[in-house]
């Protein structure tokens, strides 16, 4: 509307209209503006017709003539809403990026006048504030109107006419409807209604509403109480201990599992197989427990035995002067190897109580099958393991480092290595006929010092005449021939005119305990002969020891020149090395002699049995002809004994007999006596001692020539 | 390996002088036993008992320390308990018996 109203005001002021907008110009109020409006067009209307009319007659003098044609000529034009004089390039600086871009939007809006009216309804309340605030000063008021208004160019008329025309304006938009409140209008300014609140006429509108506002609840829960039960323990020492190391324990796991994450799944399964096949067998969980109580019932009901292994000292030693006895301990057998005759005893380096026996036979015509037993003193009802072999076993030896390994050498000529530890009841390595085995029988085998690369190996002796070096290589039994027993007879003519050579039969040997090399070979001819690892086709020396198979040799615990052997011709002989033309000494028997052994606590005692069942034990610092004891510890006549073993600690020797049984006998005091001097202080112990005491005998024996000697 | 456990209990059995044998579990239920039902839960209830005493002392006077076995010697007979991590092996014995 006022920008409508405005130029027509405009015109009005160019022309001559005057009354027309002189009668309207000094009214202030808005409200009436649309009435006034139709009035001054109609009333504009015929005046307007005129104007126009002598409008067109008007023509510039430099109007351009145009032909008929040329005006009927039609000139398409399209408006746009684009504002030509809009810039095109407008750049504006970008924080952000850092540049001056270009900006797209520009603003197309063009805005040739503008005017802010400032015209009041006069019956709004600002009017009347306005009237009551000016009330007093009218005539400011009026200036300020008229000011507002001289923009219209309505300049002539004076204070006085304005004042009428302030009523006139006021009185006309009321005019046909309300003449009494004309009066009260001009009223109404008078009391001043100042401060109150004015409200927009026109497009106020008071609402209000309010929410819903949800009642206020209470709502409470109580779980079930948590079930409570008294707990008291008292914490022991040892409680707080298992504690703290379970925790060790677990901070342990932990740190290594984080190392092996990886394998965390293969091991998971494994454990599960394991759990689950320990649960399948429960009682073996007391197999431990079982194993103490076994051998605790055993000490209970062979207490006399155990007591006397322990205490009992034979009394009538002391009356006796020099001989002394032997007292049967516990009796070894095992029910599946009786009949077996006993082919070997062998203590444990390690643990002095474990013994392994191993059972074969030694009749050619009734060969069968063999064992390897382990005893233990602790219990002497029941095997601690059993090997059951296809074949004879007929020597056994324990590694001394690594006791729980095991060689044997079996009568069909093969040799294996067990290993206590596992569980399985084969051998870990055994020969075969492709990997060097004997043809004839293993009568021994003995390990050896660890070889150059640190690997286990032992050495066996057969009849076939070969003495062999078995090496443990990984997963293999290497072997390499040590020497050939040959014999220096003349080579007999074979049936087709072929050379034989005859062969030596092996049947022991054993290595010096100080000078690796050496190593002495007994024979089934009854030579023994003094070898070296470094000849392996020639002999040191040989002896025409016996008449008959020597049954052992074996170096003496102290001197290192000494030896003694056995033989089937009732005898057994004690030599020293260095000198072959005969031995030191010979002691007659009277039967054959299965086995004989140094003592390992003095280098003059030794032991030997014979096929009659009696122990020999001799001292030769007591008595240099007979034994200091001789024994039949076999009830029945018939059994011979073949075998014998020292305890390298307790007083006690193993012997065992042809059916297969194994009596342990302790040895009287006299048996083991120290020797004392005149004062009966003892004399000074140790290797040096015992040599010393050997050479003493030695030196007694070798010049009186060989006169004492019995054949 | 449980056959090995059977094998040895059964030649525990048999051998002299032996009354009875009773295996018992961590909570001192009698598990397998060669006695009477009776007899067996005493002993079992008792020797229970007795072995975890025991092994307390021991233990308290040495946390490094443990019972491997406890035997009771009474006039009549011997109690031989070998504890094990969850068993408790006990055999009954008459040690004059045997001979």
């Amino acid at each position: 509307m006022p920008p409508k109203a405005a130029p027509k005001q405009k015109a009005g002021g160019t022309g001559s209209n005057l009354k027309v907008g002189k009668g309207r110009a000094p009214r202030i109020n808005a409200p009436a503006k649309g009435k006034d409006d139709d009035a001054t067009t109609e009333a504009g209307d015929g005046v307007g017709e005129e104007w126009m009319q002598a409008k067109t007659l008007i023509k510039p003098d430099d109007q351009l003539e145009l032909t008929e044609q040329e005006l009927k000529e039609e000139f398409t034009r399209i408006l746009t809403a684009n504002n030509p004089h809009a810039p095109q390039n407008i750049v504006r600086y970008n924080f952000k990026e850092g540049t001056f871009k270009q900006t797209s939007h520009v603003d197309q809006l063009a805005i040739h006048f503008s005017l802010e009216g400032n015209m009041i309804h006069k019956d709004s309340d600002e009017a009347r504030r306005q009237k009551a605030k000016y009330g007093a000063s009218e005539s400011y008021y009026q200036s300020w109107m008229w000011k507002a208004l001289s923009e219209q160019a309505i300049s002539e008329s004076g204070e006085e006419k304005k004042d009428e025309g302030e009523v006139e304006g006021d009185a006309k938009p009321e005019e046909g409807e309300q003449d009494g409140e004309k009066g009260d209008d001009s009223a109404t300014p008078a009391p001043p209604k100042s401060d109150q609140k004015l409200t927009n006429q026109f497009n106020f509108s008071e609402r209000a509403s309010q929410t819903y506002n949800n009642p206020y609840r209470e709502r409470g829960s109580q779980t079930e109480p948590p079930p409570r039960a008294t707990f008291s323990s008292t914490a022991n020492q040892w409680e707080i201990y298992d504690a703290y190391m379970e925790d060790l324990e677990k901070q342990e796991k932990a740190k290594e599992s984080k190392k092996q994450t990886s394998r965390k799944d293969e091991e998971k399964s494994k454990k599960k197989l394991t759990a689950l096949e320990t649960q399948s067998d429960d009682l073996s969980r007391i197999s431990h427990a079982a194993k103490i109580i076994e051998r605790m019932v055993n000490q209970n009901t062979y207490d006399d035995v155990a007591q006397d292994f322990k205490y009992w000292e034979d009394v009538s030693d002391e009356y006796r002067d020099h001989e002394g006895t032997c007292l049967p301990l516990w009796k070894f057998s095992y029910d599946k190897a009786k009949r077996l005759a006993v082919t070997s005893v062998c203590w444990n380096p390690k643990y002095r109580d474990l013994f392994a026996v191993t059972h074969g036979s030694y009749d050619f015509m009734k060969q069968t099958r063999g064992m390897i037993l382990f005893y233990t003193l602790k219990n002497p009802s029941y095997p601690e393991y059993i090997y059951p072999t296809e074949s004879g076993v007929m020597c056994v030896d324990l590694h001394p480092e690594h006791p729980y390994l095991i060689a044997a050498g079996f009568y069909d000529g093969s040799v294996a290595v067990y290993n206590v530890t596992l569980k399985t009841l084969t051998p870990l390595y055994q020969s075969t006929a492709k990997t060097g085995k004997h043809t004839d029988p293993v009568w021994q085998v003995a390990w050896q010092k660890d070889d150059l690369d640190n690997n286990l190996n032992f050495t066996s002796i057969s009849s076939d005449g070969r003495v062999v070096a078995w090496t443990l290589v990984k997963n293999e039994l290497t072997f390499t021939d040590v020497i050939q027993l040959t014999l220096d007879e003349v080579p007999q003519e074979g049936p087709d005119g072929t050379q034989l050579a005859p062969l030596g039969c092996g049947t022991c040997f054993d290595f010096h305990k100080q000078t690796d090399h050496l190593f002495l070979v007994g024979t089934e001819e009854g030579k023994i002969h003094k070898c070296s690892k470094a000849y392996n086709s020639q002999f040191l020396d040989t002896f025409d020891a016996h008449h008959m198979a020597v049954y052992k040799v074996m170096w003496n615990h102290f001197h290192p020149k000494i030896f003694i052997s056995c033989s089937a011709d009732w005898t057994v002989k004690i030599w020293d090395h260095t000198y072959t033309n005969g031995p030191m000494f010979t002691f007659d028997l009277g039967s054959s002699v299965g086995d004989v052994a140094w003592a390992p606590y003095s280098s003059t005692v030794f032991a030997a049995v014979t096929a009659d069942g009696k122990v020999h034990v001799f001292d030769l610092n007591v008595n240099k002809y007979e034994p200091i004891c001789e024994q039949a510890v076999v009830q029945k006549k018939k059994t011979k004994l073949t075998h014998i073993a020292f305890n390298s600690t307790h007083p006690i020797i193993i012997v065992g007999d042809d059916r297969g049984y194994v009596t342990s006998l302790k040895l009287s005091p006299n048996l083991r006596k120290v020797p004392k001097d005149k004062k009966g202080a003892e004399l000074s112990k140790g290797p040096e001692a015992e040599i010393a005491k050997m050479d003493k005998l030695l030196s007694l024996v070798r010049e009186p020539s060989n006169k004492d000697e019995k054949n | 390996m449980s056959n090995e456990v059977e094998e040895i209990l059964k030649r525990v059995q048999q051998m002299k002088g032996v009354i009875g044998t009773i295996v018992v579990s961590q909570e001192g239920i009698p598990i397998k036993t060669t006695l009477d039902n009776s007899t067996t839960v005493q002993y079992a209830g008792l020797i229970h008992q007795l072995t975890a005493k025991a092994r307390s002392t021991v233990r308290d006077l040495d946390p490094q320390n443990d019972l491997t076995f406890l035997r009771i010697r009474s006039k009549k007979h011997e109690i031989m308990v070998a504890p094990e991590k969850e068993y408790l092996l006990i055999v009954v014995q008459n040690p004059s018996d045997g001979n």
